[in-house]
């Protein structure tokens, strides 16, 4: 039985519109259902107070702190690591086998999941280098973790720099860190900042990885070398160990407020970049 | 000149390091894993299914075939729908709705795992105990959350792919009296075959590394499946389930299963670069 | 070659010395000595002697692939960024060579500023693009970057078009002011080389004239040497005209001379169209 291309254009554009309306609604239904739950319990006092009863009563202010002690500093470690990697790796460097190995390399460690991090941070860095399960550890691990990504998203928003600009630099009179910093760098930063911003976003995320090297400590961290939990883990504890699911669903939703965020930034910055060369 | 010598040695040396921790990384996983797969012996560990560390027993099969089963499962989602809206944002979309879609399935990306797994244990696997059977933490259940994870980078890596077919192949095909659909599955598709193989590819690397919320949901039983309804295992959670107590040979083991999964990967990102470049070439494009 | 016609412009006619000791002619602000030109061993340009002269334009012809953009490229060493250059032979900017290890390279790039093919303005607004160059060269005070921004776009004949916009972006402008704003970055670093590599193709014949009017006026005061595909422009806008062929000077002198009894065969198939 043939079917009548216009009949199966109709088709089959219904089906996907389907498909597409179910990831939506998959999409809203998660964040509607966890943001339901959980606002409710989102209070000053939650965001302001320790855990208490292991997390049944209480809020969540020292797992905020270790959250944001331990991704940050990721960042702010691999961050810079990351930007001047790419930047020798495209400008001071040649093209060659030894730069096609680097960059296969980290393509590879890009796609290393998250659990070999968490396995080699715990090896190294709490048990051989001795911090024991720490912010620090937990902070090297997840910084080891984005820095591939750092690497590839700031090495292409270099790459797309037009080389011409590079002339045109060299030309009046420029070296090459000047060409570097004032036109390059300056161009390509919004890509660069995108790429170091979503990073932030799959470190809050990370979960598996933080376990192992920073621990699940509930205490406020006094010093790089505590143990803390992270929002993400602290979600994961309260829902599987039945603990209570209020404030579960409470944590939940300030962590999907606080991806949602840190997402939006990303989007804004594209849309500078995209507004300022377009 | 002097300080231009400067400054670049400055770069050379962060970048190195840079480059060395993660080198590093490598070596130590392979120096820690490497060993017991070959004191045990490299058939034996991959293809027995038997896990019992305490009696010294170290098989990954039950394991390879959990995260096989789990990651083919989520790929038949995460290319029906991924593929599916990435068609729908580029071919059947306009501009405008198209431009807040995008940004509106990438978030789909940023939702933690953990969230994922927990709304699949709160809905998903009592929907499958009741109506389907099985203790509904399942290779099913499993396949489902990981499908709808790993659908961003399905549909973004697509939309790039679809994007970059030259309009010409399009105007060309309706100028002959083809309907959308069929310029979309005869012309497009087929142009964008390879940079939507690397979608799937990568999809696929992100399942294979998927934790937390396969822990949540596929049951940790370390025995091969025997239908999609039973328990499972993946090389991940094994990792992440055990390792806080691991000693010895044991945690060289969980090691030995981290070496797997990075060769896994090491495989997949080789096929992804071949299949991109071979598009590359194909299009003639720099 | 023509051996006649370039020998007889290394005829010593001053007294100046080069640093090798070598009598240089006092007229010339360049001298390329046996200069040759090679891209990872292939020859672009071969045993190129030339003199250039300051305060004239001197046109550079010739078809495509004859070292025309190589030579002007070699003059500000901007081929040192392409790997697997190398040279042999000498190029004398006031009697130094420019290949010199101890030369500063940024410094010769200010001295020779070069203009190129398409307009590459930088993303950047039309004041930042111009002020660039001299905050390069180290000028940190507003008020003389705002002197070195208006010196500029006046020398170039874009100052009153462009005096209420210069701090809009630098892309909005037209093709043939973007190719003056271009010549205007270069000119706000005073340069005492002016190079142009056919910086009027693809624009129309009123910005071109523009810029050829602009070049006229500029002569008086910096050295100009224009790479140009277009015969009949380099015989309206040149006062020395150069024509190389497959990396080879074949003849150089006056220009009205040039085109209408040139010394060499080739030279005169050339400017009639016979070829190229």
């Amino acid at each position: 039985m043939r079917i009548p291309p216009l009949v199966a254009q109709r088709l089959i554009a219904s089906v996907l519109w389907i498909l597409t309306a179910a990831t939506i609604g998959v999409l809203l239904f998660i964040i509607a259902y966890v943001l339901i739950h959980g606002l409710p319990y989102v209070t000053w006092e939650f965001l302001s107070r320790a855990p208490e009863r292991m997390g049944r009563e209480g809020g969540i202010f020292p797992i905020i702190v270790g959250t944001a002690a331990v991704t940050c500093l990721a960042v702010l470690i691999a961050g810079p690591i990351g930007v001047v990697t790419a930047i020798y790796l495209t400008e001071y460097t040649r093209e060659g086998r030894l730069t096609a190995i680097i960059r296969f390399g980290a393509d590879c460690l890009a796609g290393i999941p998250s659990i070999i991090f968490g396995l080699f941070g715990f090896a190294f860095f709490v048990i051989s280098l001795g911090m024991g399960l720490s912010v620090i550890a937990g902070a090297l691990t997840l910084a080891l973790m984005v820095l591939p990504t750092i690497i590839r998203t700031s090495e292409e928003a270099i790459r797309a720099v037009p080389y011409s600009y590079r002339e045109v630099s060299y030309g009046l009179g420029s070296t090459r860190w000047e060409m570097v910093t004032r036109v390059v760098l300056r161009s390509a930063l919004p890509g660069i900042s995108t790429g170091i911003v979503l990073s932030l976003g799959r470190s809050v995320s990370e979960t598996a990885a933080v376990m192992l090297t920073a621990g699940s400590a509930l205490r406020m961290p006094q010093s790089l070398l505590d143990s803390s939990r992270t929002l993400a883990l602290h979600f994961y504890i309260l829902a599987r160990e039945g603990i209570s699911m209020n404030k579960a669903y409470a944590t939940a939703s300030v962590l999907i407020v606080a991806i949602l965020v840190i997402n939006l930034v990303a989007y804004w910055i594209m849309r500078r970049f995209i507004a300022k060369t377009g | 000149m002097r300080r231009e010598k400067i400054i670049s040695a400055v770069l050379a040396t962060v970048a190195m390091s840079g480059i060395a921790g993660l080198s590093l990384i490598t070596a130590y996983i392979f120096k820690e894993g490497l060993p017991i797969i070959l004191r045990v012996g490299a058939g034996k560990f991959l293809l027995s299914s038997t896990w019992a560390p305490s009696e010294g027993k170290f098989g990954i099969f039950s394991m390879i075939v959990g995260s096989l089963a789990v990651t083919a499962g989520a790929m038949v989602i995460g290319v029906v729908f991924g593929l599916g809206v990435a068609i729908v944002l580029t071919q059947f979309c306009p501009r405008r709705l198209a431009a807040a879609l995008k940004p509106a399935i990438e978030l789909l990306a940023g939702i933690p795992s953990v969230v994922y797994g927990f709304m699949g244990v709160v809905i998903l696997v009592p929907l499958i105990r009741d109506h389907l059977g099985g203790p509904g933490l399942s290779v099913l259940a499993a396949s489902i959350v990981l499908g709808i994870m790993v659908l961003p980078t399905v549909t973004s890596i697509s939309v790039d792919a679809l994007r970059a077919v030259p309009r010409s192949y399009s105007e060309g095909s309706i100028a002959l009296g083809a309907t959308g659909w069929q310029t979309t599955h005869m012309v497009i598709l087929r142009a964008a075959r390879s940079g939507i193989l690397a979608a799937f590819i990568l999809g696929m690397g992100r399942a294979v590394g998927e934790t937390m919320a396969v822990i949540m949901v596929a049951g940790n039983t370390a025995q091969v499946p025997r239908s999609i309804l039973d328990p499972v295992r993946t090389l991940t959670s094994n990792i992440a389930l055990e390792m806080g107590y691991a000693a010895g040979d044991h945690r060289s083991a969980l090691f030995a299963t981290g070496v797997t999964l990075f060769v896994i990967i090491m495989i997949l990102n080789t096929i992804a670069m071949t299949v991109s470049r071979r598009r590359g070439q194909k299009a003639g494009r720099k | 070659m023509n051996e006649a016609a370039s020998r007889s412009e290394l005829a010593p006619q001053g007294t100046a010395v080069d640093s090798r000791g070598t009598p240089v002619p006092k007229e010339a602000k360049i001298v390329l000595e046996d200069f040759g030109a090679f891209f990872d061993g292939e020859p672009a340009l071969r045993n190129v002697n030339l003199l250039i002269h300051p305060r004239q334009r001197l046109a550079v012809i010739g078809p495509a692939r004859s070292g025309k953009t190589t030579l002007l490229r070699s003059l500000n060493r901007l081929n040192d960024l392409n790997g697997g250059f190398h040279h042999t032979g000498r190029i004398l900017l006031d009697g130094r060579d420019v290949y010199e290890p101890q030369t500063d390279v940024s410094e010769l790039r200010r001295r020779v500023g070069m203009v190129y093919a398409t307009p590459i303005p930088l993303p950047w607004s039309v004041y930042e693009n111009i002020a660039y160059g001299p905050r390069l060269a180290g000028v940190r005070k507003r008020s003389r970057l705002d002197e070195a921004v208006e010196e500029g776009l006046r020398n170039a004949f874009l100052w009153d078009e462009v005096k209420d916009r210069l701090h809009e972006p630098a892309s909005n402008l037209s093709g043939g002011q973007q190719q003056r704003l271009c010549l205007a970055r270069v000119l706000a670093l005073e340069p005492e080389v002016l190079v142009l590599d056919e910086p009027c193709s693809g624009l129309d014949p009123v910005s071109t004239g523009k810029i050829e009017d602009a070049l006229a006026e500029l002569k008086s005061r910096y050295c100009v040497v224009l790479v140009t595909n277009n015969t009949k422009q380099a015989a309206r806008a040149s006062d020395r005209t150069a024509f190389f062929l497959m990396g080879e000077l074949v003849e150089v002198g006056d220009t009205p001379w040039v085109f209408t009894n040139p010394a060499d065969r080739r030279t005169a198939d050339y400017v009639t169209g016979r070829f190229g």
